[in-house]
């Protein structure tokens, strides 16, 4: 509130952060995503094998998703709020749709050709999901009452099943987790919380059975790579050599060996911080998580200084989600987590998630920049 | 407070969210210590092992292709083994021009134009960074010659590999199989793990059966290399498990004398041991050189093979579907017996033909002034028609389906190779539902004498044989006897499989029966009198003519070929000795004529081969 008192006071001297605001961007986000894409892009550049190509369709991919970010920057949180219902209500139809007759690649069904372009709903569903349980949760008094408390975790538990059955577990867990954030985030009580902890350890077993083999694979190859060294671990070998071998200051820019005489797999997507560890060292990786953390915290700061519970919500959530994406690439490239196939967010090469990411971060800026002045 | 009436209290909801927030500010906190510590751990405290990895020339891992096991008959002899040779290989990235590589070595091994454009598509559908066998089984003199010119081929090399070899040629053709190139259908029932960096695998018969069995366990070394690729040291190697080699009941003996007792003739030959159900002969002619399909046959050769109106690649022995004509007699006379339609001593007047009561047309017997007054052992020994016409009629179609179905009509046998027949045994169901017609009774009256709707398959009817010539004990026919361990001494003894006995009213009955199928062979007027001389014991047997219905391929050639395609084909089952059977066999000779004169001799001389006996004749 003192900033936005100061900002009355001199217009002049904040005239950058006063301009973005009026096509309602938050500076402080705004910079921290341009410094993460950029130093992303300068990685890309080599983990792709200087192909320029590569590099085009990426920026023009960034474009198209800054232009998702202004739009939805300028919609107001209360029309959000008010069509949450119908665009989960879409997704969960499209996720249908792609289980009856979606598109098959390596072995799962995510994408529906529309025809003129190809299009993954569950992505729709990671914003669609927090956006209608924060609604939802937010009609009522906080904490939320047990029957309203099951109906929310209904929400997010049958797209994430859906969308698990794609099969596609990494997406379904970061669904799960965005909708469960919410729910954390609502002031349910402590008991609950570590009751449900202990209901999941226990349906580990279950989870088992009826897992993909392939999926089994992963994860019994993520507790014992060796033991598989020409399939499967061969990825989480490979990357831990490039991420060991990057010792504190790294190989330096494109000297990378693992990655450039591609031994590291999916090294320009999934593996690409294993990239970022082998050519800059832990120094490299430590400032890019550190920029994580800062884009993350800046999300959090809008959470708090957010109006409505139903904004606070949403805001909490898409910042904290977009931490657990990080956490769960970076786990599963240093051997931490079983590989799942989440890319690094606003760094690996690909266009959906990025959208999406972007498309969410156009929601904080809405949330940040609405907001009606109390008092002078 | 939950109630629905509750005002909403903003300020107390917004301290409540905003505890929450920075407790998950907290546990983000916690979670990037977590990380960082893991890049610590990697980066700093294990940096120098890692770096070592990585550093002194890179590490690969390359796949160990197991050896496959062999293949022996019941004496030893070798069936099928894996012979060295060279072939010319290429890792189609580091070619650093694959068009004029390829258009290269086009010339210097004078391939042709389409065999090139075949080449680049399967290089295309390979995965990356493996090798690309570009011909096999060089000469010396063709890897002499690409080997002083190696220096202008980077990334093609001359690699040495076992290949597949079959020292018998045809002889096995059908019973052994062969093994091929692992194409897009065979990827997607194997471990594709285990398969990294073998070449072939099982496509037909024993080779294809046994598959998990002969083809072993990969293995790994994982080595050094410099930045070409080329190796430099080995860091680790976890060698492969060789396949196990593969003992059979085969004998070579029996399968040749089977072979050439067919002689220009198609039709198959399937010699049992009835105590184990070990299949000693497994002849299907005519037959094909496995070989040529190893190193993936030329589809010029292909075609010769496919187009050829003898069919040569299908496996009549498993596949061939023949009506058994009089061959199935010995079982409806014992369906007879067992449902107490008729005892030894009925009798029947057969005056060359039978009419069904009521009607006019007349069922012929092959004996066109008749057989006379017939009981069941001069039924059998001379093969009257009359006389199952008679019974059949009386015992009904299903109540004949149902005994021929425990011996097995109808039904795979199981045997240990892959796609066998099914054959066909009518009954009025069957009709019904898969034809949607009522069924006749006249079908009935042919049905008694294997003609009709009746289809068997060779292994079929040496199986129901040997039910038979052991008296209803059932045993599942087995081609593999034994399997060994790569370099092991002991055999593992593959089971064989029995069924319960067939439990008969009266043992006379399968006596009965036996009596006279030896009267058949041993009897002044038995149809296969003369096989039965000189032999030291009884043998017994059932001659068949089945008659040749219409042609089912499209036809188009000179009269006298389609003659010899309209004559009746020979069937012929035996046992030996009757009362302790040692050897059981079928023989069918596609448009041999009768019976007794072109299957039945063949059966005489695998069983002098089995038993040791010379011909003096």
């Amino acid at each position: 509130m003192n900033n936005m008192l100061r900002d009355r006071a001199n217009p002049q001297r904040w005239s950058i952060t006063q301009t973005l605001r009026k096509i309602h961007l938050d500076a402080v986000l705004l910079l921290g995503l341009l410094t993460l894409l950029s130093a992303g892009l300068i990685i890309l550049y080599s983990a792709g094998d200087q192909s320029s190509a590569l590099m085009v369709r990426q920026v023009t991919r960034m474009a198209a998703a800054f232009l998702g970010l202004l739009v939805l920057a300028n919609i107001h949180p209360d029309r959000m709020r008010d069509a949450s219902y119908w665009i989960y209500g879409a997704g969960l139809i499209l996720l249908i749709a792609v289980l009856a007759f979606g598109h098959e690649g390596k072995g799962a069904q995510r994408w529906l050709d529309l025809g003129f372009f190809r299009f993954q709903p569950s992505e729709l569903m990671k914003l669609a999901v927090p956006l209608l349980v924060a609604t939802y949760l937010a009609e009522r008094p906080l904490a939320p009452s047990v029957p309203r408390l099951i109906i929310g975790l209904m929400m997010v538990i049958l797209p994430s099943l859906l969308i698990a059955k794609q099969p596609d577990l990494g997406t379904s867990l970061l669904i799960a987790s965005s909708g469960l954030i919410v729910i954390f985030l609502s002031g349910i009580s402590w008991r609950i919380i570590i009751g449900f902890i202990i209901t999941c350890t226990a349906a580990l077993p279950v989870l088992w059975y009826k897992m993909h083999d392939y999926q089994r694979q992963r994860v019994l190859t993520f507790l014992n790579p060796e033991s598989d060294p020409l399939g499967s671990g061969y990825h989480i070998i490979q990357s831990k050599i490039a991420i060991g071998s990057g010792g504190l200051f790294g190989r330096g820019w494109l000297e990378g060996t693992q990655s450039h005489l591609a031994f590291l797999p999916e090294r320009s997507t999934d593996f690409i911080f294993s990239v970022i560890a082998e050519e800059f060292g832990l120094l490299g990786v430590g400032l890019i998580l550190f920029l994580y953390l800062l884009i993350a915290g800046r999300g959090l700061y809008i959470a708090s200084q957010a109006q409505t519970s139903f904004a606070r919500l949403l805001a909490g959530s898409i910042s904290m989600t977009f931490l657990v994406y990080v956490f769960v690439n970076v786990g599963m490239v240093t051997g931490l987590l079983p590989v799942v196939g989440v890319p690094l967010p606003l760094v690996s090469y690909g266009g959906t998630s990025m959208v999406t990411l972007l498309a969410g971060f156009g929601i904080l800026m809405s949330i940040h920049t609405h907001r009606r002045m109390m008092s002078p | 407070m939950s109630s629905r009436f509750a005002l909403k209290d903003h300020f107390r909801e917004s301290r409540l969210i905003n505890d929450r927030l920075i407790f998950a500010a907290l546990f983000a906190g916690i979670l990037f210590i977590v990380v960082m510590v893991r890049l610590a751990i990697l980066q700093i405290v294990e940096y120098e092992h890692f770096s070592s990895l990585s550093n002194q020339n890179r590490v690969d891992i390359g796949p160990l292709p197991p050896q496959r096991g062999l293949i022996y008959d019941r004496n030893g002899v070798i069936l099928a083994e894996n012979i060295p040779t060279f072939s010319l290989e290429l890792t189609p990235e580091n070619v650093p021009d694959l068009e004029a590589t390829l258009a290269e070595l086009a010339l210097m091994f004078s391939i042709t134009e389409e065999e090139i454009t075949e080449i680049k598509k399967r290089i295309k559908r390979q995965r990356g960074f493996r090798q690309f066998i570009f011909r096999q089984r060089l000469t010396e003199q063709e890897v002499a010659v690409f080997s002083v010119n190696r220096h202008q081929f980077p990334g093609v090399d001359v690699v040495g590999r076992l290949i597949r070899h079959y020292p018998q040629g045809a002889l096995f053709s059908h019973a052994v199989g062969y093994v091929g190139r692992i194409n897009e259908r065979d990827l997607k029932r194997i471990d594709q793990q285990n398969y990294k960096g073998t070449q072939q695998i099982g496509k037909t018969g024993v080779e294809r059966y046994y598959e998990n069995l002969l083809h072993g366990q990969v293995g790994y070394q994982q080595v050094e290399t410099n930045v070409q690729g080329r190796i430099v040291r080995e860091l680790q190697n976890v060698p492969s498990v060789s396949g196990k080699d593969l003992f059979l009941h085969l004998d070579i003996n029996l399968q040749r004398v089977a072979t050439e007792a067919l002689g220009d003739f198609n039709g198959a030959v399937v010699a049992l041991e009835p105590q184990t159900g070990g299949v000693l002969a497994m002849v299907s002619k005519p037959d094909f050189d496995p070989n040529l399909f190893v190193s993936g046959i030329s589809t010029k050769d292909y075609s010769v093979l496919r187009d050829s109106l003898d069919r040569p690649l299908f496996d009549r022995s498993l596949r061939g579907h023949y009506p058994p004509g009089s061959t199935l007699k010995p079982f409806v006379a014992l369906a007879g017996l067992e449902l107490g339609l008729v005892n030894e001593q009925t009798q029947s007047f057969c005056p060359g033909w039978f009419t069904l009561p009521g009607q006019e047309h007349r069922y012929r017997c092959w004996k066109s002034h008749g057989h006379g007054k017939v009981d069941l052992k001069k039924s059998l020994a001379q093969s009257c028609d009359v006389y199952f016409y008679d019974l059949a009629h009386a015992l009904g179609i299903d109540p004949l389906h149902d005994f021929l179905d425990i011996f097995g009509f109808g039904h795979r046998t199981g045997v240990d190779i892959p796609s066998e027949s099914k054959g066909l045994s009518p009954s009025s169901e069957w009709k019904r539902t898969k034809r949607n017609q009522a069924w006749y009774p006249g079908e009935t009256v042919i049905s008694g004498i294997g003609q009709g709707f009746n289809q068997t398959t060779p292994i079929q009817l040496a199986h129901a044989t040997a039910t038979l010539a052991m008296r209803g004990v059932d045993i599942k026919p087995k081609v593999a006897r034994a399997s060994r361990n790569n370099g092991a001494n002991e055999l593992q003894l593959i089971g064989t499989e029995k069924a319960d006995a067939l439990a008969m009213d009266s043992s006379q009955h399968w006596e009965a029966v036996i009596d006279s199928m030896v009267e058949v062979v041993h009897g002044k007027r038995g149809t296969a009198r003369h096989i039965g001389k000189n032999l030291p014991f009884k043998m017994a047997g059932k001659t068949g003519t089945a008659q040749v219905f219409g042609i089912k391929q499209d036809e188009k050639y000179d009269a006298e070929t389609l003659a010899k395609k309209l004559h009746d084909h020979a069937l012929f089952i035996a046992f030996a000795p009757a009362d302790n059977p040692e050897i059981v066999i079928a023989v069918v000779v596609e448009n041999g004529g009768s019976g007794s004169r072109a299957a039945a001799p063949i059966a005489r001389k695998i069983v002098d081969q089995y038993f040791g006996i010379t011909a003096d004749e």
